[in-house]
């Protein structure tokens, strides 16, 4: 059955059941906040539960609802239209936009929100602008649930963009042609073909834009639309009940994971709908007049309304208070942000090397089950996390002490409540997966007769992994780092939530500023924050044009 | 006016992107019910001349006309969609999410539930794969994956079949078969076609006219006999088959003086006398003779079963091949006589 654990020495064997016993570790650590959420739900406090459902089920589930169906239909539509037009077209200004449309996924959502809301404003630009022109007209409220849909489509078209311009790239044009030759007009040939073949693309992005509308918290918060990530927030915070929000949490881990199943479906029809070779490369459509000018037109109105105008009040803001916010406070927020960030993703990338390689050494069951698990954390959104992982280490806490008491008389305060370390459990667990995939995607391209060819020209165990598999391994590695570096700088409700008190990072002070309406000074620390956003869209773009 | 005796012509077309050519002046024509081959080396505009006619491309210059009337030229441009002019594509582009059956069904819109069924059986027993009428295509072989593609072009009755390296991405012992097997296809549903490739046993087997292409033009358009014994160009000759150019000097119309003796047989004479050609010797046009006076080494050998393949060096340093039942076996360095047989000459001036 497996190739490797047949033909190696006991030491050896021992070796590699320690990567499986790391990995065992590993899930187990994503699952415990997991099952604890899960037990909240089938052993729910009934008063807590009553109250509820009184107040506050019913509007949270209608909200999440219409906001998941709004930004799910949008990002589609604008997703699947632009994908379309830069896959397959050509117009003015392609090349250009076709890497520009995936710079809004350097903007955090709540990063766009604020700053959208600030332009809005009674004070904002937009309406004293046009008051002092004499302009009355009254403009539709932006702290709405169609504000917050318009954003969130904003933010989160890119996922299904990206995704369905590679469906289309790879596979569009000649999909028309193979219509056409059977006597359909293009028109009729992209909806009865491209669209139909690309469906699964287009699915998965979608499920992706749903998993990222469930988890998102900034955004919602700044405008003040109560979900379910907010109302697991209020119910830990304001009415300090664990509880209530671990019964929230467990709700919406319920509607998670419906939509993770369906993204694993949408993937699992990928793998097999592309058939034969893939055309190298196609010509695209030309379009000429006044659908060139329209494409264009479309292209830099979604440009400007997701990255250009947000990223340019943010620097005007943030030069407006740069002498001021700059100081020592500054830097601490963002020294957290980095120190956190370099430890997350190197605890992340370490345990994600040990999944992979438990991966390759054990393809049986039991090693993918537990890689399964162990990257599940990617769909739990922040809150329902920074729960899952606070209820047991603050118990393994209180019984630490407690035993360190009877023992040895220990009086000291907790051990592990009050650092980081809960923060940085939490962030591994919902980062892993990004880190994995990396890592992993590196390690297949490893394949078993690279190992065989290594050994029949005399290079084995230390020596293979130096000379062959870490020299494969190093940009995987840091592909592996950078991204989840980006990510926890971006990351905002688990570092809120679960920080020690008065340990703020950049993305706490935003939220902490856009709490109070300070667009100004959530201005400075965004900047940070998207800078570091911008570097994995640039190596994206260079790993694209390869 | 148009020759109506032929279905498919191209008139002289041109077809540029941006400042490359690639198809330049490019001209044949296609008799109803014939297999046609554009043949030619990668990068010729043969994939291009194809695209032009199916409609995907637009031409610059010339007509393009089909059943006499004209589809194709600088100020016309009939979609692709309107021409009825099936196509089979390299990588076969079926439609993933529909089953074989589906694939078939999709060009016959416009036609009522039992023709169309009628017509996806008919095409389904003709490719031999009833039984894989409701797989999709990730659950078929490559070859199968072809036949479906073929299928699905011909169901809709095409006035005109385009095939683009259809054998390509299959591997070589099934190429041959399904050669065969497309050609009896074609010819039972009485269809006109052009197929591409870049494989001269492909384009022998399947066709009944070649075109040999250079540089975005047709060089000879011709039987494959005719390609291989009477090339009019040098190009030609060195594309199909193999052979070698062996310098001489025109004696008259019927013979070439060169460092084998005089050769003879009837040739188109590029001059009366003594004017310097090149001879084309083909590899069986070198026999080996024991008795022969005429004296060659051999200096490499490849054996080919039935037959041995020997490149032959002459005193002079030229080398010719000849191609000699494998039972005559020689090594490398010895010397064996040989004997020229043959009838006609192709010769090019130098």
């Amino acid at each position: 059955m497996n190739r490797v654990a047949r033909a190696i020495s006991p030491v050896t064997r021992l070796f590699t059941q320690g990567w499986r016993l790391s990995a065992l570790v590993i899930s187990l650590a994503v699952l415990t906040p997991v099952m604890v959420i899960f037990w909240s739900l089938f052993s729910p406090d009934l008063a807590v539960w009553q109250h509820l459902k009184e107040h506050l089920l019913w509007e949270l589930t209608a909200n999440t609802f219409w906001l998941v169906l709004g930004t799910a239909s949008g990002t589609l539509v604008l997703g699947v239209a632009l994908a379309w037009l830069t896959a397959v077209c050509e117009f003015p200004g392609r090349k250009i936009f076709s890497w520009a449309l995936l710079l809004p996924l350097a903007v955090p959502a709540y990063v766009t929100a604020f700053v959208m809301v600030g332009i809005f404003d009674f004070t904002g630009p937009l309406q004293s602008g046009m008051r002092s022109s004499g302009i009355e007209w009254a403009l539709p409220e932006i702290r709405s649930l169609a504000g917050v849909t318009l954003v969130m489509v904003l933010a989160f078209y890119p996922y299904v963009y990206l995704i369905a311009r590679n469906a289309f790239a790879t596979q569009g044009k000649r999909a028309l042609e193979a219509a056409q030759s059977l006597g359909y007009s293009p028109r009729a040939g992209f909806f009865k073909v491209a669209l139909p073949m690309a469906r699964p693309w287009i699915i998965g992005g979608v499920m992706l834009v749903i998993m990222e509308t469930l988890a998102d918290f900034g955004t919602v918060s700044v405008f003040n639309y109560d979900t379910f990530t907010t109302g697991i927030y209020k119910a830990w915070f304001d009415m300090f009940s664990l509880q209530a929000a671990s019964q929230l949490a467990s709700i919406l881990v319920i509607f998670v994971f419906i939509i993770v199943l369906l993204e694993q479906q949408a993937r699992a029809r990928m793998r097999y709908t592309t058939v034969g070779k893939t055309a190298g490369k196609q010509e695209r459509i030309p379009l000429k007049g006044w659908n060139s000018v329209a494409a264009v037109g479309f292209a830099s109105t979604v440009m400007l309304l997701a990255f250009i105008i947000p990223m340019t009040q943010l620097l005007i803001w943030a030069s407006d208070v740069v002498m001021d916010d700059l100081d020592s406070r500054y830097f601490d927020f963002l020294w957290h942000s980095l120190l956190l960030a370099t430890m997350a993703a190197l605890l992340v990338v370490t345990a994600a090397v040990i999944l992979a390689v438990a991966n390759r050494y054990y393809s049986d069951l039991t090693t993918r089950i537990m890689v399964r698990v162990a990257t599940l954390g990617y769909a739990l959104p922040g809150p329902v996390l920074a729960v899952g992982a606070f209820i047991p280490i603050a118990w393994f806490d209180n019984q630490l002490r407690d035993g360190l008491h009877a023992v040895f008389g220990y009086d000291g305060g907790l051990m592990l409540q009050g650092t980081i370390v809960t923060l940085l459990i939490a962030l591994c667990i919902r980062f892993m997966a990004v880190g994995f995939s990396a890592v992993d995607g590196n390690l297949q391209r490893i394949t078993h007769s690279i190992d065989e060819s290594a050994h029949s020209l005399g290079s084995s165990g230390l020596t293979l992994l130096r000379r062959v598999h870490l020299p494969i391994l190093r940009g995987g590695l840091f592909t592996a780092m950078t991204l989840v570096f980006v990510d926890v700088m971006k990351e905002m409700p688990i570092t809120l939530m679960t920080r020690p008190f008065g340990w703020d990072t950049l993305a706490v002070r935003v939220f902490e500023m856009t709490a109070e309406g300070e667009w100004e000074r959530a201005a400075l620390p965004s900047v940070a924050i998207v800078l570091a956003g911008l570097i994995p869209i640039i190596l994206m773009n260079r790993h694209a044009q390869h | 006016m148009p020759n109506t005796d032929y279905l498919l012509e191209l008139n002289s077309i041109t077809q540029r992107y941006g400042e490359t050519t690639v198809v330049n002046e490019m001209s044949l024509a296609l008799q109803q019910g014939d297999i046609g081959c554009l043949l030619g080396p990668s990068g010729c505009g043969k994939t291009t001349a194809l695209r032009c006619i199916a409609g995907f491309e637009t031409v610059q210059n010339g007509t393009i006309t089909l059943a006499g009337k004209t589809i194709a030229s600088r100020q016309l441009h009939l979609a692709a969609e309107k021409r009825h002019i099936g196509m089979v594509f390299q990588d076969y582009a079926l439609f993933p999410h529909m089953s074989a059956a589906e694939n078939i069904a999709f060009g016959l819109q416009g036609q009522s539930k039992q023709q169309r069924q009628r017509r996806v059986s008919e095409m389904l027993a003709l490719i031999g794969l009833e039984q894989s009428a409701e797989l999709y295509p990730h659950e078929l072989s490559g070859g199968q994956q072809q036949r479906i593609a073929l299928a699905r072009a011909l169901a809709p009755r095409p006035r005109l079949l385009l095939m683009d390296e259809p054998f390509s991405n299959l591997d070589i012992t099934l190429r041959e078969r399904l050669c065969l097997d497309v050609r009896d296809i074609l010819k039972q549903e009485q269809a006109t076609a052009i197929i591409v490739t870049h494989d001269q046993q492909e384009a022998f087997m399947i066709a009944d006219v070649i075109g040999v292409m250079n540089e975005g033009c047709i060089q000879q358009w011709d039987s494959a006999y005719n390609l291989y014994h009477r090339p009019n160009s040098r190009f030609v000759a060195n594309f199909v088959g193999e052979g070698v150019f062996l310098h001489g000097d025109v004696v008259d119309g019927e013979r070439v003086r060169t460092e084998l003796g005089i050769i003879d047989g009837e040739f188109d004479a590029p001059c009366c006398a003594d004017c310097g050609v090149d001879v084309l010797l083909r590899p069986d046009d070198v026999l080996h003779d024991d008795d022969s006076p005429l004296q060659a080494i051999v200096k490499a050998k490849a054996f080919r079963g039935a037959q041995i393949l020997y490149t032959l060096s002459l005193p002079t340093g030229s080398e010719i091949l000849s191609l000699v039942p494998s039972h005559h076996n020689h090594p490398i360095g010895e010397p064996i006589g040989i004997r020229l047989d043959t009838d006609h000459l192709v010769a090019f001036r130098v």
